[in-house]
């Protein structure tokens, strides 16, 4: 749906990457389908692939390799605008509103990626993803790499994007108070398959299937307290699961 | 002379605004052999024209002559003038080395493109193609063609090329396939970029200067293998090469020492200014790509043990980020509360005013750690926690004694139950670490030293450290798998580090670290590479170890949850200094610093979740039928 | 293991049936009329066609390559057309020489390497510089140019050894060792060069990684740590180049018994290249090939001894 953020959680190797590169058409989709505003987009050729890249756009997890370190953020910028047959003048007109749309100063165009931090790398790369006026950017990890303070900040610029540009994301993380933190409904990966689905607040708070109950119980909550009580109830939940 | 090449160890990448040959002309090295290999060039293209005879005039009289004013290098056995034939050498060894420099260059640059850019069939041919030229020694190749097309030096230096080319082939093809990787390409594509576009602009930027260095190293043997062929006899007598002219020389080794003294020269300088441009170039390289990678290093493993060095590093080239501010504000302590007083034992570990620098090229030292006191009582958890380049990472390290190369000491004390650590030396620090001191590492993986089983390296700090025998080292390294919750002991302990999942492999970091009953266990980051409930398992491991075996844990992490779960007590730590400290209660509950709020507001867990949109009652058929996307990867499609 | 040596030791067939094949076609449909420049312009046609059928040149090239094959594989690999020699019996009685000079290169190589790398990576500073240093030298300048420099320097002038000629070791081994020395000190220094900069290359990479400080923090010395597990770890890569180094010197050392006048298979290449004699061509370059293919499998197996992935891939 426009404007909403769905939300897939999975510890490594559960798959959820490869779900979303599926969905960006970087890995091969080998059954079932996915459809995108009512369109088959599993099985498309690299050419119809391309005229897709304006609605569907990325932001990966790793700021550091996300970016072309040769390249000046103007350069990446407008890359997707060039490819679109943008003009130059309407590019670099372009490339400042996108800065100022992800919080960094105008300046910043002329230089490389390595003199920025990992949050600001984000925020260009945030800005890349957004040239084309995308309808869907995918979120694979973006904030897992960065510091908490850094991490809260890139998340809440994801959310002002979305209210004023209504763009629709599919956020992928193993983190639970991240994709409860921006997600309108909620996905849960395991094995390669989604085992559990619903409301953000529903899947987040009250988890229904086993595999969720012990990914929530597992994380701990930054309150002594409180935690001391999760500890204790993950270990009944373990001693009955170990019965049973 | 040999046909091995080394390329580049490392694909530099092209960084910057500064030329390579700027910065190559830069370093003496650098600029000496360009101006040599210039003056090379120059008289390759006009030697013919100032030579003052014909190279191949041939004068009885003048066999073998001395130099003289009209011959000053003398001439030859033929009675040809030295200097003319030298001259004319220089064009045609130099022509018949870019006959070979420029095959190679194109065979292996487009075939190292294609095979690593679209891998498929091609890539076998390829890679299959390489080893066979790879099987044999280039000269016994040429030796072979020499039998069938004759003595030619351009027929033998066309073949030479195609020998070369897997050199430019596992270069571009080594380069292409990192780069493949890299997101920025995905996002390329993702952004609709075409393959040729992507190629050009991602792709050969990155290749491009590596290749110029190999085409130095490459010239280098071209120049070496061709002069060979002709110093054997077996290249056109009638053109003057460096080869034949030393063939000449060497043939009359008693009678003219001299005359061999010529090309060989020519031979020496050039090869020798080539491979010194090729070092210096990958120098000038290699330094800045050094520093991206470490920085990349530290993110990826979200706080590394060089973060703080780099991010300083970061603040004095970059000018966007931190300054060390104000060492004189004191650090906020709150009093023991009862849980923490109750757990107060004696003082084990007690760091005071402790400053870490790193040296600097230009000389100078940069500090990442600006005085800090910590002091930690025997059997109570104490949390060290801070973001990225907070430096409490370094700190562990120093109270280790395994700071980084480079690192070191530059102020204050650190004293471990009455021992002096910070003047301690090898010697000293060898009785204490893993004996009184243990560490469990952040990254499984990385820590276990892929050629050894588990097992022989638990049991050789065993063996060395506390002098147990084979048979009880080893039984005591099972007992201990079993302890770490190990399901199969013997298996694991035969297992190289390569066959057991990541969590095991923390188990068996652990399993080493409380080996030999140390006193104190510094944990840097220990569940951070971990999956979350892999975590949760291990945090009750070391929960259960450390109430057991009553050891103190210096706990170094940036996760409040793992604070909450263990910590008796916590100090937080910004910009290399302690800004806060207190019980875990009191940090968590009445933090008074405002980066500790700060951090704390930070966290996610407490805020509501994001609200459904249009209602809660949205159905799934609903939101299919919402025309965004709906993802049904079925389980194998998704891996 | 097992598998692994026989997966090894099939491609390594394949490749010496590959060349055998390349190497025929080319040197037998590039000689042009062979029988006509064996006996020279005088030769009547009739006298030629019957030389082109003693030598089997007559038959389809298919027909030929066949030939050589099987005779091949029961070791006879035809006679030389000019002095009527078994190609088998030169080609190996050569070998010897060859390969005394070129393992004997090989192994200094690796232990002055080792010694040389492993200083330069944990000391630094100048010595580091120096060793730097020399290798870009010893690795630019071409092992000929320093087999001349030895001969004129240790030969002529010092008369230290002899310039010229081989001694067989049966008949005398303080003969053999005087007259192989130069030959191998030529042809090593190139190799020292190159395998030096690698060991210092894995060895401080070997130094950066985690595990080093880990076993550090369990009480083992430094000494130890880099003595059994960095140089293990550093061991897969310099092997590697030591293995393309070898390929290197069985080339180099072509011209350096060219130098020496020692009368090993690289002289029997030159002569025969010069006379173009085929046969004997084709023997040389199938007795390097198999070298090659075997040296590489000891130096793989050398690798899955050090390394335990490689085993199992």
């Amino acid at each position: 749906m426009p404007g909403e953020t769905v939300g897939l959680v999975g510890e490594s190797g559960s798959g959820k990457t490869t779900l979303g590169r599926a969905v960006l058409g970087l890995a091969p989709v080998t059954g079932g389908s996915i459809r995108y505003a009512g369109r088959e987009i599993g099985q498309l050729h690299r050419r119809e692939r391309r005229e897709l890249s304006s609605e569907i756009q990325v932001v990966f997890q790793d700021p550091y390799s996300s970016l072309n370190p040769a390249l000046t953020i103007e350069q990446i910028l407008i890359e997707p605008l060039t490819v679109r047959g943008v003009t130059s003048a309407a590019a670099k007109q372009r490339v400042a509103t996108l800065l100022e749309q992800v919080g960094l100063p105008v300046d910043a165009r002329s230089r490389l990626p390595r003199e920025f931090s990992g949050g600001q790398r984000q925020r260009v790369a945030i800005a890349r993803a957004l040239a084309l006026d995308p309808k869907l950017i995918v979120c694979d990890e973006p904030v897992s790499a960065l510091d908490l303070s850094t991490q809260a900040r890139v998340l809440d610029l994801f959310i002002e994007i979305q209210e004023r540009t209504g763009v629709a994301y599919l956020f992928i993380s193993h983190d639970l108070a991240v994709v409860r933190h921006v997600s309108h409904r909620v996905a849960v990966m395991y094995r390669g398959e989604i085992v559990e689905s619903g409301d953000g607040d529903q899947v987040t708070a009250r988890p229904e299937h086993p595999y969720t109950q012990k990914l929530f119980m597992a994380a701990p909550v930054p309150d002594p307290d409180q935690q001391e009580e999760r500890r204790i109830a993950r270990r009944r939940l373990m001693a009955i699961a170990a019965e049973g | 002379m040999t046909t091995a090449i080394t390329p580049p160890n490392t694909i530099p990448t092209p960084t910057g605004r500064t030329s390579l040959l700027r910065r190559v002309i830069r370093r003496p090295l650098g600029a000496i052999s360009l101006a040599f290999l210039l003056v090379v060039a120059l008289i390759a293209v006009i030697g013919p024209l100032i030579a003052p005879y014909d190279p191949n005039l041939a004068s009885l009289q003048l066999v073998l002559a001395q130099p003289s004013a009209e011959h000053p290098l003398g001439a030859d056995s033929g009675g040809r003038d030295v200097l003319s034939r030298l001259l004319a050498a220089t064009q045609i060894s130099i022509a018949a080395a870019l006959v070979a420099l420029v095959t190679a260059l194109l065979i292996g640059v487009i075939a190292g493109l294609i095979a690593g850019y679209y891998r498929g069939w091609f890539d076998n041919v390829a890679s299959w193609f390489t080893a066979l030229v790879m099987a044999l020694p280039g000269i016994v190749v040429l030796l072979a063609a020499r039998a069938v097309v004759g003595p030619s030096v351009w027929a033998a230096m066309f073949i030479f090329g195609i020998l070369l080319a897997p050199a430019y082939f596992r270069l571009v093809y080594a380069a292409v396939s990192a780069v493949r990787s890299e997101l920025y390409v995905d996002a390329a594509r993702v952004s609709g970029l075409s393959d040729l576009r992507i190629i050009s602009r991602h792709i050969l930027s990155v290749v491009r200067a590596p290749i110029i260095i190999q085409s130095a190293i490459v010239a280098g043997i071209a120049i070496a293998i061709q002069s060979g062929l002709e110093f054997l006899g077996l290249g056109d007598m009638s053109v003057p090469t460096w080869g034949s002219m030393l063939n000449d020389g060497f043939i009359n080794i008693y009678k003219a020492p001299l005359l061999m003294m010529w090309p060989s020269l020519a031979i020496a300088l050039t090869s020798i200014a080539l491979t010194l441009l090729a070092n210096v170039m990958r120098d000038a390289l290699e330094r800045t790509v050094q520093v991206r990678r470490r920085r990349r290093r530290a993110v990826a493993t979200a706080t590394g043990s060089i973060a703080a060095v780099t991010t300083s590093i970061g603040t004095v080239t970059g000018g966007i980020g931190l300054d060390a501010e104000a060492e004189a504000e004191p650090t906020i302590r709150h009093a023991d509360d009862e849980r923490a007083a109750a757990r107060a034992g004696d003082t084990i570990l007690d760091v005071r005013d402790l400053r870490i620098g790193y040296g600097q090229d230009d000389g100078g030292t940069l500090e990442v750690v600006h005085g800090v006191s910590l002091d930690i009582r025997r059997g109570e958890v104490h949390g060290l926690i801070g973001e990225s380049g907070s430096g409490k990472t370094q700190t562990a390290f120093a109270v280790l004694g395994l700071l980084p190369r480079g690192g070191r000491i530059t102020g204050g004390s650190i004293d471990y139950e009455g021992v002096r650590l910070d003047t301690a030396g090898e010697r000293e620090y060898t009785a204490i670490r893993g004996r009184r001191i243990g560490y469990i590492p952040q990254e499984p993986m990385s820590n276990l030293d892929p050629s050894f089983t588990i097992g022989s390296q638990l049991v050789e700090p065993l063996r060395v450290g506390l002098g147990l025998s084979k048979k009880d080292a080893t039984e005591k390294a099972l007992a201990l798998l079993e302890r770490v919750g190990i399901p199969d002991p013997k298996r694991t302990f035969a297992a190289y580090p390569h066959e057991v999942s990541g969590g095991m492999a923390q188990r068996v970091l652990i399993a080493g670290a409380v080996s030999t009953d140390p006193d104190l266990i510094i944990a840097d980051e220990p569940t951070t590479a971990l999956d979350v409930t892999v975590q949760a398992e291990v945090l009750d491991l070391l929960r259960d170890l450390q109430a057991e075996r009553q050891m103190a844990l210096l706990l170094v992490t940036h996760n409040f949850g793992v604070v909450a779960d263990l910590c008796d007590r916590v100090s937080v730590m910004q910009h290399g200094l302690i800004v806060e400290h207190g019980p875990v209660r009191a940090i968590f509950g009445r933090a008074e610093h405002p980066y500790t709020r700060s951090l704390l507001g930070a966290i996610l867990d407490e805020g509501p979740a994001r609200a459904p949109l249009g209602g809660a009652d949205i159905e799934q058929a609903d939101i299919e039928d919402a025309d965004i996307v709906k993802a049904a990867v079925v389980k194998g499609g998704a891996r | 293991m097992l598998p692994f040596v026989l997966r090894r030791l099939a491609s390594g067939v394949v490749l010496v049936f590959v060349i055998s094949v390349i190497a025929y076609a080319l040197l037998y449909l590039g000689g042009g009329d062979i029988a006509r420049r064996i006996l020279g312009q005088n030769a009547t046609d009739d006298v030629v066609a019957q030389k082109a059928a003693d030598l089997g040149l007559d038959q389809p090239l298919l027909a030929q390559y066949f030939d050589w094959l099987t005779s091949a594989f029961g070791g006879d690999l035809g006679r030389s057309w000019f002095t009527g020699q078994l190609v088998a019996v030169s080609v190996s009685s050569r070998l010897a020489v060859t390969l005394s000079i070129v393992i004997g290169a090989t192994i200094i190589a690796a232990i002055v390497a080792v010694v040389l790398g492993v200083l330069a990576a944990r000391r630094g500073g100048w010595i580091d510089n120096v060793v730097q240093f020399v290798s870009v030298i010893g690795f630019a300048i071409p092992g000929f140019l320093i087999a001349l420099v030895l001969v004129l320097v240790f030969a002529i002038n010092l008369g230290l050894f002899k310039a010229t000629g081989y001694v067989p070791f049966a008949s005398s081994p303080s003969g053999w060792i005087a007259s192989v020395t130069l030959p191998v000190v030529a042809l090593s220094i190139g190799a020292i060069a190159t395998v030096a900069q690698q060991v210092r290359g894995s060895v401080l990479d070997a130094l950066s990684r985690d595990y080093v400080r880990t076993l550090r923090s369990r009480g083992l010395s430094t000494n130890r740590v880099v003595y059994k597990h960095v140089l293990r770890n550093a061991g897969g890569p310099a092997l590697a180049v030591l293995a393309v180094q070898f390929v290197g010197l069985l080339g180099g050392a072509v011209i350096v018994e060219q130098i020496f006048a020692l009368p090993g298979i690289g002289q029997l290449a030159v002569q025969a290249t010069g006379a173009g004699d085929i046969p004997v061509v084709m023997g040389v370059v199938i007795a390097t090939a198999i070298i090659v293919v075997v040296v590489n499998l000891l130096i793989d197996l050398a690798q899955a001894a050090l390394n335990p992935k490689v085993r199992l891939s």
